[in-house]
């Protein structure tokens, strides 16, 4: 039994706490949050030159070949801090992308350029609302060029390369990947719940782009996409539901009312209590999530259902029970709560919501049953 | 991350397999094991003989010292041979309390021939034990406990009465706390006790509980006398000793009670709601994927506990959330598969009740669940206070002579 980072991964963790709590304060967080920029382009490149965004990257298109071990700590790090980077867009969707569906020649073209940080890749599968649907993908891919819509697209204003859930010319699923520097592309910024992590909606007409994976594939492509997407934004997840209960604890020390400190009543201590239980129940999901991905186990996709169920809801307990902890306080542009409020309801969207996943999760049960 | 066995733990985990695959049937998830049913003399008859035969194999006290039969293995090896036995349809339950909290208080305090007379056949499941703590003046609050204990030469005189003592009608022995001493505050004035439950002045009623049996009484103690010699631990230290008690409940393994998912998905496939299996209803499906995130997750939470102690580590507080979330799980598995049945969800007769009643008797069983151990609002209290860090509640009675504390007409 070894359920639990090892030892070097474990400083790994450690050493990007420290690069975070210098580079990645509340107040980097809100230049985005409340500036013109879409990211901190100077986070971007520390992190690329930590080797961090390449962790899961083979060393031989330009990562770090840590593993997916090495990548879920980095995703909780960066959580724990709200990191704004297109990090979720970038490593845990279009990197994995390609790696899942690309053949050697993408990879070797593609992947060196997400580990550097030079390019930014991002995935869009949404067409307004709904969660991911099998043959709902609309846009088309015809002798090499791609039409059709997609919004919200993640980071969608300042990626370069976005892969598409689409389909081909004889309507057959597929991913699609397009370059978005190119001509045919129309960008609009939409107005969100938490602008430190921005959505586009993006037109496509007539925009240069390939396919990624065999015609025909493109939904099970995109589901096991999510399903490693999943667990790595877990991580993430997992990282800001720890802050916000760190944070609601220390106010509940420090803040007084009726002569005591407010952590001494038993509404707040049992309501911090129960984020604390959905913490650690997210936490093992998480881990078990990590050794499924890790290890390409076939459980990935039940493992992956529970980690972001767990971490989903965890995550919102968490954010909104921190703000009601810090009263009047808490509701404020000032303090940091909103920060973890907003992204804690971002992640929990952004590759299809709970219900989407609970579905999942059981439709396993059912087949693993049956076998 | 693995979750391999090492070479030992596989021998070992081959050796449990092979012992239980000769010596006990599997369990059927169509015909559970019912838990409401009264535990009758041949069900004790039953459970003795297991945990014999579990003693001779050498898998009754794993993580104890070889003097008293154990092994002493890491508590890991306790996780992996329960892995194993939780396939098994086995009599468990009657002897937890004993070899889980009595015994081991019993080898913290008492003296070596004491522990020669006792420990073999506690072990071997010759003897049974009980935990008198609760008195009707306190379960959260155990040490407003009122029952005396005066010194009397080389005895003591025990007047008093205990309360939800489970198995204290079939059981051999007994760990009782006290109050030696009203005239200091509650904590410092307890002295602690084993005794045989067959003293003169021991008298048992079983009380019935909302599931119609009985597993637990009332004790009443009249002149019960007990020699200094039982004593464990200093006079007035009881607390620390119970403390000793309390702390060992917490290590022991706790099995996933049912119904739980594996249940519920039998049950949905059974059922229909509007016209097709209710499995194939949304509302449905969410339940079961929230319950199953909560039974995983105590499960990979139990793991990252048992990988701290194989890395010789100091586990964190994480399991400390195990009990809380288990009794509320079974209480709205439970409920939510009755819910499922509609008007039939009424019906017990196991002839009738979908899984033999298993869900009907989880309905009735589960409150018991959240309140015995720790109800659920002492073990939230815990988890703010020791694990976060929060301030202590208000004790108004901390300070006070015992016999100048508050109490109520119940
Ligand atoms: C099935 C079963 C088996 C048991 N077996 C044994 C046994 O073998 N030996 C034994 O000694 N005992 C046993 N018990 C007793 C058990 O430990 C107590 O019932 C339990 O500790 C609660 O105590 P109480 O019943 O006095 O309830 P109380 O302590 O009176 O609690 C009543 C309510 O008040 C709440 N409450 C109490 N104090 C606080 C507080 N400080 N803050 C917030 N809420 C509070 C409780 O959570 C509960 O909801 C058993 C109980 C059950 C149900």
């Amino acid at each position: 039994m070894n359920f639990d980072f090892s030892d070097d991964l474990n400083q790994l963790r450690d050493q990007a706490r420290r690069y975070l709590a210098e580079h990645c304060t509340s107040k980097h967080v809100r230049s985005v949050l409340e500036g013109e920029k879409s990211y901190d382009g100077a986070l971007w490149q520390g992190m690329a030159d930590m080797g961090w965004l390449g962790a899961a990257i083979p060393e031989e298109y330009g990562g770090a070949g840590l593993g997916h071990e090495g990548l879920c700590i980095i995703a909780e790090e960066l959580g724990r801090v709200a990191a704004p980077v297109p990090f979720t867009s970038s490593i845990c969707l279009a990197a994995e992308a390609v790696m899942l569906a690309g053949n050697s020649e993408q990879k070797r073209r593609l992947l060196t350029g997400f580990a550097a940080g030079m390019h930014i890749g991002t995935l869009a599968w949404a067409e307004g609302s709904g969660n991911p649907r099998e043959s709902s993908f609309t846009p088309r891919l015809v002798g090499g060029k791609l039409t059709g819509t997609k919004w919200p697209v993640p980071d969608g204003g300042s990626a370069d390369l976005c892969v598409v859930a689409a389909q081909d010319e004889a309507g057959r699923p597929i991913l699609a990947l397009a370059d978005l520097r190119a001509g045919g592309v129309t960008r609009t910024a939409l107005e969100t719940i938490d602008p430190a992590r921005p959505q586009a909606r993006i037109d496509f007409a007539g925009t240069p782009a390939e396919q990624l994976g065999a015609a025909g594939e493109g939904w099970a492509l995109l589901q096991s996409v999510l399903d490693r997407a999943a667990v790595l934004i877990a991580f993430e997840q997992l990282g800001g539901a720890t802050t916000c209960l760190e944070m609601a604890t220390a106010y509940a020390q420090e803040r007084y009312a009726f002569g005591r400190p407010i952590g001494g009543y038993q509404a707040i201590k049992h309501k911090l209590a129960d984020v604390y239980i959905a913490n650690e129940l997210a936490r093992s999901n998480a881990y078990y999530g990590a050794w499924a991905l890790q290890t390409g186990a076939a459980e990935l996709t039940l493992a992956a259902s529970s980690a972001r169920v767990s971490a989903t809801e965890a995550y919102h307990l968490a954010s909104k029970e921190n703000i009601q902890t810090h009263g009047g306080m808490g509701f404020t542009w000032a303090a940091d709560c909103h920060l973890y409020y907003r992204r804690s309801k971002l992640l929990g969207l952004t590759i299809g919501s709970a219900g989407y996943w609970k579905n999942r999760l059981v439709t396993e049960l059912e087949t693993r049953n049956a076998a | 991350m693995d979750f391999d066995d090492t070479n030992e733990e596989a021998a070992f985990r081959a050796e449990a397999r092979a012992f239980l695959a000769a010596n006990a049937t599997l369990k059927s998830v169509a015909k559970p094991v019912s838990r409401g049913r009264h535990i009758r003399a041949e069900e004790i008859t039953r459970a003795k003989e297991w945990q014999a035969k579990k003693y001779a194999a050498g898998f009754a006290g794993i993580t104890w010292p070889k003097r008293w039969g154990g092994r002493e293995l890491a508590p890991i090896y306790n996780v992996i041979y329960a892995q194993e036995e939780e396939l098994y349809a086995v009599p468990r339950g009657v002897f937890e309390i004993g070899l889980g909290m009595c015994i081991p208080t019993m080898m913290a305090y008492a003296t070596p021939e004491q522990l020669e007379r006792f420990v073999g056949p506690a072990l071997r499941g010759e003897e049974i034990w009980c935990q008198l703590f609760s008195e009707p003046a306190g379960g959260s609050d155990v040490a407003a406990l009122r029952t005396r204990a005066e010194r009397d030469g080389d005895d003591w005189i025990i007047n008093g009465q205990k309360i939800w003592t489970s198995g204290a009608h079939y059981c051999d022995y007994g760990i009782i706390v006290t109050r030696s001493d009203p005239n200091v505050p509650k904590h410092a004035g307890l002295t602690f006790f084993f005794l045989d439950m067959k003293s003169p002045g021991v008298e048992c009623r079983p009380i019935k509980q909302i599931s119609g049996t009985s597993h637990f009484n009332e004790v009443f103690f009249t002149d019960v006398r007990v020699p200094d010699a039982q004593r464990l631990g200093a006079v007035g230290a009881g607390w620390k000793v119970s403390i000793t008690t309390l702390m060992n409940e917490r290590l022991a393994v706790g099995e996933v009670p049912r119904p739980d998912v594996e249940d519920l998905l039998a049950l949905t496939r059974m059922i229909d709601v509007d016209g097709e299996p209710a499995i194939r209803n949304v509302a449905v499906r969410e339940k079961i994927a929230d319950w199953h995130c909560r039974t995983q997750g105590l499960k990979f939470t139990r793991f990252r506990t048992m990988t701290a102690l194989s890395r010789g580590q100091t586990p964190g507080p994480e399991n400390s959330i195990a009990k809380v979330v288990n009794a509320s799980k079974l209480q709205d598995i439970a409920s939510y598969g009755l819910d499922l049945m509609g008007a039939a969800g009424m019906v017990m007769d196991p002839e009738l009740a979908p899984l033999h009643a298993l869900f009907q008797e989880g309905l009735l069983f589960s409150p018991g669940l959240r309140i015995a151990g720790g109800t659920d609002e002492i073990l939230r209290n815990i988890i703010a206070e020791r694990v976060l860090n929060l301030p202590a509640d208000i004790r108004v009675d901390k300070d006070k002579a015992f016999n100048q504390v508050a109490h109520g007409k119940r």
